[in-house]
């Protein structure tokens, strides 16, 4: 099976059909909730009740709808506007942006405790056009990723590498943005269970969270 | 989108990451809906630490209110019961405060963003993306 990253650029493979049968599918549901759930006991934090977190390839808003109902207030980005349509018909209650990542993530600095990015961050490494260069994107990305956090914020991201090299190129990214951290892999030796986590603090905290 | 998150979208474009006028962004030609949210005075306690004031007070002032006060309310625990109408109050504006439609405008560069159906549309043409 090919991935879908390798097709096309997201916001074309996720269109209406795709999205639906996404969305709807219970094995990815039930993926992606175990994911999000990962990504959370990741982040570790200690309070849940005032923190305002960002999710960076929201999609539909399985991940968020988990974080809702751990009580968390959170935005969702996506490229995808199918996606996010899927999402506002089952009217989550974090605000949907429409936007690709590459660009920048648009808040300012020190707004969000925290985020989570699910099967998402691996696209970056993708040249979709030819004017779209990874390094520049992946750069950019982390780096307003980076301001948008406060300090000591902390962020999770599962992706799907398609090889060693793109985890260097993710990694190496993160860290010349600022961040701390680095690579957590569960079920390693498993060929269908293996998962890329990316595990990042954006400098020290005054508070911890 | 709800009021809280204009405090803190900002333009995205890379030419304006560092212009003070790159927020708030200007609101223009919105619908509102209000609607009804679970009431947490802890996040809200903890939200208005972090938000910048003056840029409230402008936007609410773009969406036709003009009724907030010019000085950011300071030291408010949300344990205090003397303090439980004023964060009800920030409660209905930031969170229960919804703008469905309209455009944001970027103070610098005058770029014009969307929002449809509360989703905002910050896709960039290619000769902006960064
Ligand atoms: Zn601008």
């Amino acid at each position: 099976m090919s991935r879908p990253e390798q097709i096309a650029p997201p916001e074309v493979f996720y269109n209406d059909s795709e999205s639906f049968k996404y969305t709807n599918n219970s094995r990815v549901m039930k993926i992606q909730a175990q994911m999000t759930d990962r990504s959370l006991e990741l982040l570790n934090l200690n309070n849940t009740s005032d923190l305002f977190l960002i999710d960076v390839g929201c999609g539909s808003g399985l991940s968020g709808e988990i974080l809702t109902e751990r009580g968390f207030q959170w935005v969702g980005l996506d490229i995808s506007p199918s996606m996010l349509a899927n999402g506002l018909d089952k009217e989550v209650e974090g605000d949907l942006f429409l936007s690709d990542i590459g660009n920048g993530i648009p808040f300012r600095a020190g707004t969000f405790d925290a985020g989570i990015s699910i099967s998402a961050i691996q696209w970056l490494c993708n040249a979709d056009s030819s004017n779209a260069d990874p390094k520049k994107r992946l750069l950019r990305f982390f780096n307003t990723l980076y301001s948008s956090l406060k300090r000591g914020g902390k962020f999770v991201a599962q992706f799907y590498p398609a090889n060693d090299n793109q985890i260097e190129q993710i990694t190496s990214s993160a860290k010349t943005a600022g961040f701390q951290g680095g690579i957590i892999v569960d079920d390693p030796e498993s060929k269908k269970n293996k998962k890329h986590y990316l595990v990042l603090t954006a400098g020290v905290s005054e508070r911890q969270i | 989108m709800k009021f809280l998150t204009t405090n803190f979208v900002r333009c995205p474009i890379k030419a304006c990451d560092s212009s003070p006028d790159s927020f708030p962004l200007k609101f223009q030609d919105t619908t509102l809906i209000q609607e009804e949210q679970d009431f947490n005075p802890q996040f809200i306690a903890a939200m208005l630490e972090r938000l910048d004031w003056p840029a409230v007070v402008s936007v609410a002032s773009d969406l036709g209110n003009n009724s907030l006060p010019s000085l950011k309310p300071e030291n408010i625990s949300w344990e205090d019961q003397e303090n439980s109408q004023l964060l009800k109050d920030l409660h209905t504006l930031l969170l229960e405060t919804k703008i469905v439609e309209g455009k944001m405008v970027c103070r610098n560069c005058h770029h014009i963003f969307y929002i449809k159906e509360s989703i905002a549309n910050f896709l960039l043409p290619p000769h902006l993306a960064s």
